[in-house]
């Protein structure tokens, strides 16, 4: 008897399953390899683990990092890897008023109101551990480095916009001239040669601190563990590697 | 299972096809992606070259002071001892580089009032005016040292 249409599907389908555990296999094959063996210089990837530290009590809505990190990334104008926003938050209003005039590049007007909770917060990216952003990129052009740092590779984006929709935060923008995903890198160019990041050069009042979780030494274990701090958002479960000390139950 | 496969020619077609088709994804896949894709995650390593790559603009305080000793020294005495020099000079890498890269001096007015004029959101702890009220139409600098700035 001759093989039924529903059998010879069977097979067919089979033959197809088995195929595509055998790409798999090959691509397993290709392996990965730790991230202590990369070494660039005196840099080891392996020794950081990237984050910030943020004192929103000590954040004076100055804009010094904004414009810094603008100079320092020749940041399109209009656009901002890093911003400053400021809150005014009332006991008889709905909703917190938040402004953020051109991102606070050129500081804030005096605000009119009196008697009210009022702070800023400066905002980044957060360098999630676990970022929705990384999830979403469909060609493996964006990626949490093995140091901690989210970055994006400007010549393999393909400018699909999937990541700027799926952060969180909102720290992606579609840059206007090459078209491809940008983002803060939280100066991957100068903290890989002992530097800190613009931003946190140029903050008056180290309301910012660039933070290496895997440095025993750093004063980010300290800031952890004697202040009460937050991350932004954290029922998104990020992992964010951005603290915040003294966030207000308001900050969206 | 015999049955089955008495008709296997019925199949050979579909395995020709399918089989080109894997060897073509592969050869192609083999030629676009990098070697090393993969090395460290699904994504090409040479990215993280990239990034590192980026010229620096702020120089940091360290080389600031190098040269400039006196006027961190007079910056050490006073309440903006922990201002780096570039947070009101901007950045100067390229001053760093070559010395004869004059930087412009930091626009007085502006530079103060960034921080120090009175806002609700500003912190208690941070000196503040309303610049109107509180300079009558003078520069900051004619009284106030922005290096150690007390009055005088």
């Amino acid at each position: 008897m001759p093989a039924t249409r529903r059998e010879l599907l069977e097979h067919a389908t089979r033959f197809i399953v088995m195929s595509g555990a055998a790409a798999a296999a090959f691509d397993a094959m290709q392996g990965t390899v730790s991230a202590d063996a990369a070494t660039t210089n005196d840099y080891k990837m392996a020794d950081h683990w990237w984050g910030m530290t943020i004192d929103v009590e000590r954040c004076i809505g100055c804009g010094n990092c904004v414009r810094a990190c603008a100079k320092e990334n020749n940041v399109p104008e209009g656009y901002f890897r890093t911003w400053v926003e400021r809150y005014q938050v009332g006991e008889d209003m709905e909703r917190p008023e938040v402004d953020s005039p051109k991102g606070a590049m050129e500081g804030f007007p005096p605000s009119d109101k009196k008697d009210i909770k009022a702070f800023f917060i400066p905002k980044l990216c957060n360098h999630c551990s676990d970022s929705p952003c990384v999830q979403v990129c469909p060609v493996g052009a964006t990626f949490v480095s093995p140091d901690g740092v989210v970055l994006v590779d400007q010549s393999y984006c393909i400018g699909c916009r999937y990541c700027v929709q799926a952060c969180p935060y909102g720290c992606r923008f579609i840059h206007p001239e090459t078209q491809v995903a940008e983002k803060c890198t939280l100066c991957y160019h100068r903290i890989t040669k002992g530097l800190t990041t613009a931003c946190c050069e140029a903050c008056p009042t180290q309301a910012r601190k660039l933070a290496d979780l895997k440095d025993p030494k750093d004063a980010v274990h300290e800031f952890l563990r004697n202040n009460t701090v937050q991350v932004l958002k954290p029922q998104m479960a990020t992992k964010s590697k951005t603290y915040y000390k003294g966030l207000d139950g308001s900050v969206r | 299972m015999k049955d089955t496969f008495r008709e296997a020619s019925h199949l050979v077609r579909l395995v020709v096809v399918l089989a080109v088709a894997i060897v073509a994804f592969l050869g192609l896949r083999g030629a676009v992606v990098p070697k090393d894709f993969g090395q460290y995650g699904h994504y090409r390593p040479g990215a993280l070259e990239d990034s590192r790559a980026k010229p620096i603009v702020f120089a940091g305080q360290q080389d600031c002071v190098v040269c400039h000793e006196d006027q961190a020294k007079a910056r050490d005495s006073g309440r903006h001892a922990r201002i780096t020099c570039e947070a009101c000079h901007g950045p100067q890498a390229k001053h760093v580089e070559d010395p004869s890269n004059k930087p412009k001096l930091p626009q007085v007015s502006a530079i103060c009032t960034n921080c120090h004029e009175k806002d609700v959101a500003k912190p208690k702890w941070l000196p503040q005016q309303v610049t109107k009220d509180h300079a009558n139409g003078m520069e900051c600098n004619s009284c106030h040292k922005p290096h150690a700035p007390k009055m005088g």
